[in-house]
């Protein structure tokens, strides 16, 4: 069962391999940052976090009924977000998403919107 | 999927594939001819708009370049409430000004006639060839027209619109509906599974019968369904007893539903059990991948294109991202929404890619309202991960409208609706 999952896995690999060679083999070409070093966004954060824009808006800029989020702190984020996960808040829909994620994941996703309001209000 | 394979088992996967990826097959390198990374993204819709604007979001470094048709895209989502006379076509319509503009996106109004997948390049109608670093493919439908006896293109554009791809044909369906004699009935025909917003076709009859309440009050709705049974069916059969007594005439395949053939100059519809006349004959025939899909090579024997997971890469031709309806995605529906989920998905992992890095693991999901009249709407929702299975939706997350939701809560979820739209087309478009 794993190795389904490496197999999938190792298909994107390759390709990022023979891509990474080929940029250090461009002219000109931009550096690839080194695998490994710290990054200033969390990229399970903010896969994670794309899914919300398809209602709330892009970055939490709501522009229907929804209620915006962007310039909401990560523990506010957290907090509202962990009490629809726990049935602690009304909702229509969003209970039935928060429970789609671990605590982890809901604090990732917080980050990543805490985040970008912060870098965005520099 | 096995019970000792966790989440931080799948993540550190990932790490091992970070630490192994440095030991790369340097030798397949695709040579570039240029500096700049370039993406080319085939089809304007939920999935290809979707990753155009994201790719640039989240790398504005790489260039990316959108081959769509039509200036105009008129979205599916809300074409039911067209036909039922609660929104005008305008209402649907979106452009692509602000992919241009605020995001950097190269739009070119062509329409993609040839992929290269060896040499990485795409040809255009116009005669125009583009290259590209990494391909998304996010056709749509294509129609299988053969599938239903005496249908044809030429009969969906006049007597027997489909109305499921939005545009012309959603205006000729609502001009039919207008026109149509009190007392002469609508007939709706839904193909089998699996098809484009597996709900669209009840939200339509729901929103017809409405229309039919006010203004043809002789006449009703007879969905002859190619299944037994249909999506968020206890809660559309709820709302129709309630607002619609007696004017939606659901029968299941079995029970008379099949259609074996039509014949669009009678306005009839032929079932095991007999013909159906219509006054508006709405035929949906069965789909499969858009066309350009099938003529690159990137279906597989079900018409459908088979993808990897995790980056959406197509599992037959390397570089070639296919995402929407086109794709082959595990529990996901071919709804816009998880077109849009997805678009976003493969723009994170194209970008990681680009960068030579490993993608993130997926998160996807989708939530689609339909609504059941003027202020009753119901939802369905879900969350979904990768396992060993595939994608699949997280068991305890996601689900439909409660059944014993109360008047509020339904009013509320119509107001919902509204809501959903305006800010899905702006993730996408605005």
């Amino acid at each position: 069962m794993v190795k389904k999952i490496t197999s999938w896995l190792s298909v994107g690999l390759i390709s990022a391999a023979a891509l990474s060679g080929c940029n250090a083999n461009t002219p000109g070409g931009q550096e690839t940052t080194p695998q490994g070093t710290a990054e200033e966004v969390d990229p399970r954060g903010q896969i994670l976090a794309l899914s919300c824009a398809s209602c709330h808006g892009t970055d939490g800029k709501s522009v229907g009924i929804m209620p915006g989020f962007y310039g909401k702190s990560a523990s506010y984020l957290k907090n509202a977000l962990m009490e629809f996960k726990n049935d602690g808040r009304y909702s229509t829909v969003m209970g039935r998403h928060a429970k789609g994620y671990t605590d982890e994941e809901i604090t990732l996703i917080a980050e990543y919107f805490g985040g970008l309001s912060q870098q965005n209000s520099k | 999927m096995s019970q000792k394979f966790t989440r931080r088992d799948f993540s550190k996967l990932f790490i091992a594939g970070a630490a192994g990826s440095t030991l790369g097959v340097f030798g397949g390198a695709t040579p570039l001819l240029a500096n700049q990374k370039r993406v080319v993204v085939i089809g304007g819709g939920f999935g290809g708009a979707s990753a155009a604007k994201y790719i640039r979001k989240l790398d504005s470094s790489i260039s990316v370049t959108l081959v769509e048709p039509a200036a105009t895209f008129y979205t599916c989502p809300f074409s039911n409430w067209v036909m039922g006379g609660l929104k005008e076509i305008n209402d649907i319509a979106q452009t692509y000004d602000v992919l241009k503009s605020a995001y950097g996106v190269e739009v070119i109004h062509d329409e993609a006639v040839e992929i290269d997948a060896a040499n990485h390049s795409v040809k255009l109608k116009g005669g125009k060839e583009l290259k590209y670093d990494r391909l998304v493919a996010s056709p749509g439908i294509d129609f299988n027209y053969d599938a239903i006896e005496g249908y044809s293109e030429a009969a969906a554009n006049s007597q027997m619109p489909h109305g499921y791809k939005a545009g012309p044909q959603t205006e000729l369906l609502t001009k039919q509906l207008q026109e149509m004699k009190d007392g002469d009935n609508v007939v709706i025909c839904p193909p089998g599974n699996p098809f484009r917003c597996p709900p669209g076709p009840y939200e339509r009859a729901s929103l017809i019968a409405n229309y039919l309440k006010k203004n043809k009050p002789g006449s009703k709705v007879i969905i002859l369904d190619a299944k037994e049974k249909f999506s968020k069916q206890g809660l559309f059969t709820k709302g129709w007893k309630k607002l619609y007594p007696g004017l939606i005439d659901w029968r299941a395949g079995s029970a008379g539903g099949k259609v074996t053939a039509v014949d669009p100059s009678a306005m009839t519809v032929q079932t095991s059990s007999g013909a159906v006349k219509g006054g508006v004959v709405n035929v949906i025939p069965p789909q499969r991948a858009g066309k350009i899909a099938a003529e690159a090579g990137l279906t597989d024997a079900s018409g459908w294109c088979p993808v990897n997971p995790i980056t959406f890469e197509s599992t037959i031709h390397p570089g070639i991202h296919v995402i929407g309806d086109a794709c082959i995605a595990g529990a996901m529906p071919k709804s816009g929404f998880a077109a849009s989920s997805q678009g976003k998905v493969t723009a994170a992992s194209i970008v990681r890619l680009l960068q030579g890095k490993v993608p993130a693991p997926p998160s996807l999901v989708n939530t689609c309202y339909s609504l059941v009249g003027p202020g009753y709407g119901i939802s369905v929702a879900a969350v979904y991960k990768l396992t060993s299975d595939g994608i699949v939706s997280i068991k305890g997350a996601g689900g439909l409208t409660p059944m014993d939701a109360d008047d509020d809560q339904l009013s509320e979820e119509a107001t919902y609706a509204r809501g959903w739209y305006n800010n899905v087309a702006q993730d996408i478009w605005g």
